[in-house]
C-alpha cells in the first residue's frame, strides 16, 4: 500500500542544511496498524507528512496505492489527500463553527456529495464512534476524547485507502487514550491500513509494527506480537 | 449552484469580527454613496446649465455694431458703427453655411400696449420670421411671423403669453387688435419662450414696419444667426468671415474688437461641454479613488481573516480542499461584504439625489445653473459592476494568498 525508496529530505536552516530524513525505505502493506516512534527531531512528523502529501520530498519515490506521488500539482495532491487519506490530529483540528455532523462531513464537501446525502453518510459514522447523540453539538462542548472521535469519523468517511495519525493521543488522558485506540483497532480490523506516529510506549505497543526512527533513518523495527 | 455551506461560512466570519466588518463595509459604502452624489451633482449643474442654454438656440451667433477703439486708414477711431438692412441681406447671401437669419430692430424704449382698457409697457423689437428658430420661440396658438408680413409690411404683432395673459386675461386674443404707441396692430400668435425669465414679456413685429413706424430708416440694432451642426472651427471662420466683410464696408480694422461685438454661442457651448467634460473625469477619479481606498480597507481585512484562519485552511487542505475551493471562499466572502455594503452606499446616494431633487421640485427652489439632478440607470448598473469588479480585486489578493498556505506549515502545533 505505501512504498518509500530512498526518501531524503532536508530543510534549510538559515545558511545551513538540515538534513531530516535520510534515505528512508519502507513498505506497508494493506491492512497493516503501524505505528512510527521517535524522539522530538527524529523526522517522524517529516516523514508522515510526506505519506500524508502534505509535504514534497527530495529524492527518491513513493507510491501509494499503485500511483507514484511525486511532483503533484496541487489540485492533483488534493484529489490524493481527499481520495487516499484519512488525517487525525493531535489537536484534533475540528472546524470550531461547525458542528459535529458537519465536521464529519466535511470531506464530503469537497468531493461535492449533496447535503443532504453528506449528513446522512455522516451521521453513520458518528454513530460508529458512538457520538449520534452528540451531532448537533459544536466541538467547544465537547471532550476531548470525543473531539478526537469525530476527528476519526472525519478521516474515515470518504473510506480513504490508509488513516495517518499524528500524535492522536497526545492530548487525551490515558483512559480517553485507550478507547481511541480501540477505535483504530476496530477500524484495522475492518481493513484499514493505519499509521501511527507517537512517542507512547504503551500506544506503540498496542500495534502489530513498530518502526523507530532516529535521526532521519530507520534504526530499528520490531514486530509487536498482538497484546 | 446555492451553497449553503459557503454563506454559512462567510455569516460566521462576518458574526466574529463584526465592527472590523462594519468598518470595512462602512468605507466601501462611503465611496459609493460619494461618487453617486457626486455623479449626481455634476449632472445637476450640467441640466442647470444646459437649461440657461435652452433659450437660445446653442448654435448663434450674435452680431452687434459697436464704436472703433483704433484709427484706420484715415479715419479717426470713436465712430460708430451702424449696421443697415444690406448688411443683412449680404451676410445671408455671401456667408455659407448660414441656417436662419435675422436682424433686429429695438423699438426705443417700452411701449405703452393697450387692449380696450387695459394696457402696461412691454419691449417691442422688429424682427425677421427667421427669428422664431433662434430664440427657440414656437407659435402655440396662431401663426408666427412670416415673409408676407415682412414685404407688405404688415401691421402684425406675435407675442409672449405674459403679454396675452395681462392684456387678454381669458379672452382669445388671435385676431383682436392692440395699440401700441398708438398705431394699431393685429394679433396673429402667441409665442412660447423655451427659456424663461422676460422672454415672454416681448412683442415682435415685423423689422419693416418697426423701421418704418419708428424711424428706424434701413438701420438694424444687430444680426443673429444660426449655423447648423457646424462646428467650432467652422463658425470662428465664419464669423471671421463676416468680420472681415464689415470691416470692408466700414472701414475698420478687422483686429479692432469694440468695432463690432460678436457672441459665439457654439463657441461658448462647446466651452461649457468640455468644462463638463472636465467636471465629470474628475468626480470618477475622485470617486474611484475614495472606492480604491475601500477596496484596500476590504483587502486587509481579508488579509487578517486569512491569517487568522490558516489553521483552518491548513485542515481544509487536508481533507481535500483544492486550491481553487479556497479561493472561492475568501473571493466569495469579499464579493458579498463590498456587494452589499456597496449596493447602501449606492441606494443611500440615490435616495438623497432623489430627496435634493423633489425638495427643489416641492419647494420650486429656482437655484440658477442647477436642476434636477439624477442618476441615470447606466450610471447605477456601472456603479453596480463596478462593486462587483472591486470586490472581486478586494478578494483576490488574500484568496490567492490563502490558497498558496502549505498545509504542513498550517498544521504545525503552536
Amino acid at each position: 500500500m505505501i512504498e518509500l525508496k530512498e526518501i531524503r529530505k532536508s530543510y534549510d536552516v538559515g545558511k545551513q542544511k538540515l538534513e531530516v530524513l535520510k534515505s528512508i525505505d519502507l513498505h506497508i502493506e494493506a491492512g497493516e496498524l503501524v505505528s512510527i516512534m521517535g524522539s522530538s527531531g527524529s523526522g517522524k512528523s517529516t516523514l508522515l507528512n510526506i505519506i500524508g502529501i502534505l509535504d514534497e520530498y527530495d529524492s527518491g519515490d513513493y507510491t501509494l496505492n499503485d500511483t507514484l506521488i511525486k511532483n503533484l500539482s496541487e489540485r492533483k495532491a488534493a484529489f490524493y489527500r481527499n481520495r487516499f487519506l484519512g488525517f487525525v490530529f493531535q489537536s484534533f483540528n475540528l472546524l470550531s463553527f461547525k458542528n459535529a455532523l458537519e465536521n464529519v462531513a466535511l470531506p464530503l464537501y469537497y468531493q461535492k456529495v449533496r447535503r443532504k446525502k453528506r449528513n446522512i453518510k455522516a451521521m453513520e459514522y458518528l454513530d460508529m464512534v458512538g457520538l449520534k447523540e452528540w451531532a448537533e453539538h459544536m466541538p467547544g462542548e465537547l471532550s476531548g476524547g470525543q473531539k478526537q472521535r469525530i476527528a476519526i469519523a472525519r478521516a474515515l468517511i470518504a473510506d480513504p485507502k490508509v488513516i495517518l495519525a499524528d500524535e492522536p493521543t497526545g492530548a487525551l488522558d490515558s483512559q480517553t487514550s485507550f478507547e481511541v485506540m480501540e477505535i483504530f483497532k476496530e477500524v484495522n480490523d475492518a481493513g484499514k491500513t493505519i499509521l501511527i506516529v507517537t512517542h507512547e510506549d504503551d500506544i506503540a505497543h498496542k500495534t502489530d509494527r513498530i518502526i523507530k526512527l532516529r535521526d532521519g533513518i530507520i534504526v530499528d523495527e520490531e514486530i509487536a506480537i498482538a497484546s | 449552484m446555492f451553497d449553503l455551506d459557503k454563506w454559512q461560512e462567510i455569516y460566521y466570519t462576518i458574526k466574529q469580527n463584526k465592527l472590523r466588518t462594519f468598518l470595512t463595509a462602512f468605507s466601501v459604502s462611503w465611496g459609493i454613496f460619494m461618487l453617486v452624489l457626486l455623479l449626481g451633482a455634476g449632472k445637476g449643474l450640467e441640466n442647470g446649465v444646459n437649461k440657461e442654454f435652452e433659450e437660445d438656440a446653442v448654435n448663434s451667433i450674435y452680431v452687434s455694431p459697436g464704436r472703433t477703439s483704433m484709427p484706420y486708414k484715415g479715419m479717426k477711431q470713436g465712430r460708430y458703427i451702424r449696421l443697415k438692412n444690406s448688411d443683412y441681406s449680404s451676410t445671408k447671401s455671401e456667408i455659407e453655411g448660414i441656417d436662419h437669419i435675422t436682424g433686429r430692430y429695438y423699438c426705443s424704449g417700452e411701449f405703452t400696449v393697450r387692449y380696450k382698457d387695459r394696457y402696461s409697457s412691454f419691449s417691442v423689437i422688429g424682427v425677421h420670421p427667421d427669428h422664431a428658430f433662434i430664440e427657440n420661440q414656437k407659435a402655440f396658438q396662431g401663426r408666427y411671423l412670416n415673409e408676407n408680413d415682412h414685404r407688405e409690411r404688415r401691421k402684425v404683432v406675435i407675442m409672449g403669453t405674459e403679454v396675452s395673459q395681462i392684456l387678454f386675461k381669458n379672452e382669445d386674443p388671435i385676431d383682436k387688435w392692440i395699440h401700441i404707441g398708438g398705431i394699431q396692430y393685429k394679433v396673429v400668435g402667441i409665442y412660447d419662450d423655451a427659456g424663461d425669465g422676460d422672454e415672454d414679456r416681448r412683442i415682435f413685429i415685423p423689422i419693416s414696419t418697426a423701421q418704418l413706424a419708428y424711424n428706424g430708416s434701413n438701420y438694424i440694432h444687430n444680426m443673429v444667426f444660426t449655423v447648423g451642426d457646424a462646428s467650432v472651427k467652422e463658425s470662428i471662420e465664419m464669423v471671421d468671415k463676416v468680420k472681415s466683410d464689415l470691416s470692408k464696408r466700414y472701414k475698420f480694422d478687422p483686429s479692432d474688437n469694440r468695432a463690432l461685438f460678436i457672441w459665439n454661442n457654439v463657441e461658448n457651448y462647446q466651452r461649457f461641454v468640455n468644462l463638463f467634460n472636465g467636471i465629470r473625469i474628475f468626480i470618477w477619479i475622485v470617486g474611484i479613488g475614495t472606492i480604491i481606498a475601500g477596496i484596500v480597507g476590504v483587502s486587509n481585512i481579508m488579509l487578517i481573516v486569512v491569517k487568522e484562519r490558516t489553521r483552518e485552511i491548513g485542515v481544509r487542505k487536508a481533507l481535500g480542499a483544492t486550491p481553487n475551493s479556497i479561493v472561492g471562499l475568501f473571493l466569495q466572502e469579499a464579493i458579498v461584504i463590498t456587494g452589499i455594503a456597496g449596493y447602501i452606499g449606492l441606494l443611500g446616494g440615490i435616495g438623497l439625489i432623489e430627496f435634493i431633487n423633489y425638495s427643489l421640485l416641492e419647494f420650486s427652489v429656482d437655484a440658477p445653473y442647477f436642476r434636477n439632478p439624477e442618476i441615470h440607470l447606466q450610471t447605477a448598473i456601472g456603479a453596480t459592476l463596478l462593486l462587483i469588479f472591486s470586490g472581486v480585486i478586494a478578494g483576490y489578493i488574500p484568496a490567492k494568498k490563502a490558497s498558496k498556505i502549505r498545509p504542513i506549515e498550517a498544521l504545525r502545533d503552536e
